[in-house]
């Protein structure tokens, strides 16, 4: 059984001939199983985004997703919030297969969406009232106040989004995903439309938040230097269509990591000068000539060793 | 402040307009033309127009003083012919609200299911569209065969001229919500009724309120046609029995209560829309 099987096989052998993936380590909090996603194209025919998509997922693991415009990110992070179906495959969260959207996954999304008509209170209550059913309005507000105190928005509570700042509007949408108090959030270039200052404060307050409670994290992104800094695992997607798990990086990179002091790490240049390599010329060749022995099923894991610039970095930091 | 001082010239404006209306409305109905010498009987026949030379067109200090007598005495009810105008116009306006209200709380709900379902948006379709151009006035005629009440048939027109704009702008309004709003109702779970009423009725209210203000416009134009057609009381009977009688200050009169009633009317939905309407 190999990556060349057609999927419809591999599909209707599942499980029996693939009992690992019924019985998942127990670590295995997330895994994404074949997955595909096709569209119908002009002429009849069908574009394939992506198949035979293979990821797992471990608890509290922060997960970055990296690569280029169009190669299906939007559409995987969508599939794992169960906003989209995938046309193959299935997801498993926690041991069951994902059907629909769930409270257990909180969406940050790339444009906050924010409901205009609520008040910030409102949108988290919001949030919160649909979490605990019934609760009472005391409770709720409580939960609400403290998600948006923990997002550093404390006196906003009443203002409305429209007369909040780009940074403040997403805080409020992480203020509200943190509320609901999600087995694993999921964000989509939550960042991308920031400046660069906001953007490091709000990078900070996640790291922080996430580190804290060992929350799950999948998160698009398309900024090397944010993915290094957060991630505990960095995927590399290459291009679409029928776009491939190149890799998945591990960094290297101490967990008690700061945003300024980033560069003077030791193992900070080998990633980043990797994943640059990966997005500037392998994003595009790894997908049309997969190195020997590379199976979908477990994309190549890589552990990078330091390089000199590293070594040198290390002994200044 | 240019922006004030704009206001103010506008304001200026407006009273400078008014004051040459005035002006040239007098002049325009005052005793120019020449009188003809003439038997008296026949002059007594012919009326003030032609022995003095003064306009059967009322000027504006006429108008005014009946203004102001109907402002003295707005609801008086002598006999079937004879209300006060302020009576009139009541009844104008509650045959109005009763029409548009039943309109509000068929169209919106309407509008809801079809706004939601693209099944019953394009089964109903050709119907809205089929009907929705027929002049409420042609209703009339059915609406008598069959209610056999004038009071009602007026009403019935109402609630069919105010039905399609609402009906349209809510169905509309409620299909463009914002789908990155109805996903984070999905990701909470939020079931279909509280969807409805938590996302999609506060992100169509502006369009909703759009439709709403479209008809109470057109309710308020239709009700003075069909009043004029079923007869009996309102300020479009009051409008077309004092033409009858050739009081031409009581119609004039009746036409600035028509258009200021209408006015407040739109002013009310338009700040009910302010009021659901959030930048984003
Ligand atoms: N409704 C659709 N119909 C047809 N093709 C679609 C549709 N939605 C997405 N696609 C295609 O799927 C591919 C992946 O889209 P997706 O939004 O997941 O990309 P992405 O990796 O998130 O890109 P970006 O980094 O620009 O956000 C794109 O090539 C797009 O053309
Ligand atoms: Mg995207």
């Amino acid at each position: 059984m190999n990556a060349l099987t057609p999927l419809a096989e591999i599909r209707a052998a599942r499980p029996a001939e693939f009992p690992e993936t019924s019985r998942m380590p127990s670590d295995k909090f997330l895994s994404i199983e074949g997955i595909a996603r096709r569209y119908p194209s002009p002429g009849g025919k069908q574009t394939t985004v992506f198949e035979n998509l293979w990821l797992p997922m471990r608890k509290g693991e922060f997960v970055c997703m990296i690569g280029h415009s169009g190669c299906g990110k939007t559409t995987v992070l969508n599939i794992l919030a169960g906003l989209e179906a995938p046309s193959e495959g299935v997801v498993i969260a926690d041991g069951k297969a994902i059907e629909g959207p769930s409270l257990d996954r909180a969406v940050i999304f790339q444009g906050h969406a924010l409901l205009p008509w609520r008040t910030v209170l409102g949108n988290v209550a919001y949030a919160v009232s649909s979490r605990w059913r019934g609760a009472a309005k005391a409770e709720i507000d409580e939960r609400a106040r403290r998600a948006i105190a923990t997002v550093g928005l404390a006196g906003s509570e009443n203002k409305r989004p429209a007369e909040l700042s780009g940074g403040m509007k997403q805080r409020v949408g992480i203020a509200r995903a943190l509320a609901i108090e999600p087995k694993m959030l999921l964000m989509d270039e939550p960042f991308s439309a920031l400046d660069a200052l906001t953007r490091g404060t709000l990078q900070d307050e996640v790291r922080r938040i996430c580190t804290e409670t060992g929350q799950t994290v999948f998160m698009i992104t398309h900024d090397v230097d944010e993915s290094i800094y957060l991630a505990d695992k960095i995927v590399l997607m290459t291009n679409g269509p029928q776009a491939k798990v190149a890799e998945i990086v591990e960094n290297p990179l101490p967990k008690d990591r700061s945003r300024t002091e980033l560069h003077r790490q030791p193992g900070y240049y080998v990633l980043r000068n990797h994943l640059i390599d990966f997005l500037v010329s392998r994003s595009k060749t790894l997908r049309d000539a997969p190195p020997e022995g590379y199976d979908q099923r477990r994309p190549p894991v890589v552990r990078l060793t330091l390089t000199e610039a590293d070594a040198a970095a290390a002994t200044v930091g | 402040m240019p922006s004030h001082s704009l206001n103010l010239r506008a304001i200026i404006v407006s009273l400078a307009i008014m004051v040459l209306f005035l002006l040239a409305w007098h002049i325009a109905v005052s005793g120019l033309t020449k009188t003809q010498a003439m038997d008296p009987e026949y002059a007594a026949l012919m009326g003030a127009s032609a022995t003095t030379g003064k306009s059967a067109m009322p000027g504006p200090v006429d108008v005014a003083s009946t203004i102001w007598g109907h402002l003295k005495d707005p609801f008086y009810d002598r006999g079937p012919n004879d209300k006060g105008i302020g009576i009139q116009i009541l009844y104008s306006i509650g045959r109005v609200a009763l029409g548009y209200g039943l309109a509000v709380m068929v169209a919106v709900p309407l509008g809801f299911l079809i706004g939601m379902s693209p099944l019953m948006s394009k089964a109903l379709d050709p119907y809205i569209q089929l009907l929705k151009p027929v002049s409420p006035l042609a209703w009339m005629p059915l609406a008598l065969f069959t209610i056999k009440d004038s009071g009602l048939s007026a009403i019935f027109v109402i609630f069919i001229c105010s039905l399609w704009p609402m009906l349209i702008n809510t169905a509309f309004g409620v299909s463009a919500t914002r789908k990155e709003w109805l996903n984070v109702a999905r990701t909470l779970e939020v079931g279909p009724l509280r969807r409805a009423f938590t996302v999609i009725l506060p992100a169509a209210a502006p369009t909703i309120l759009t439709g709403m203000r479209i008809s109470i416009g057109i309710a308020w134009l239709v009700i003075v046609a069909a009043e004029m057609l079923v007869g009996g009381t309102g300020i479009g009977y009051f409008v077309w029995n004092e033409w009858n009688n050739l009081s031409i200050t009581n119609v004039i009169t009746s036409i600035l209560l028509i258009g200021l009633v209408g006015m407040v009317l739109d002013q009310i939905l338009a700040r009910a829309q302010r009021l659901v309407t959030f930048p984003e």
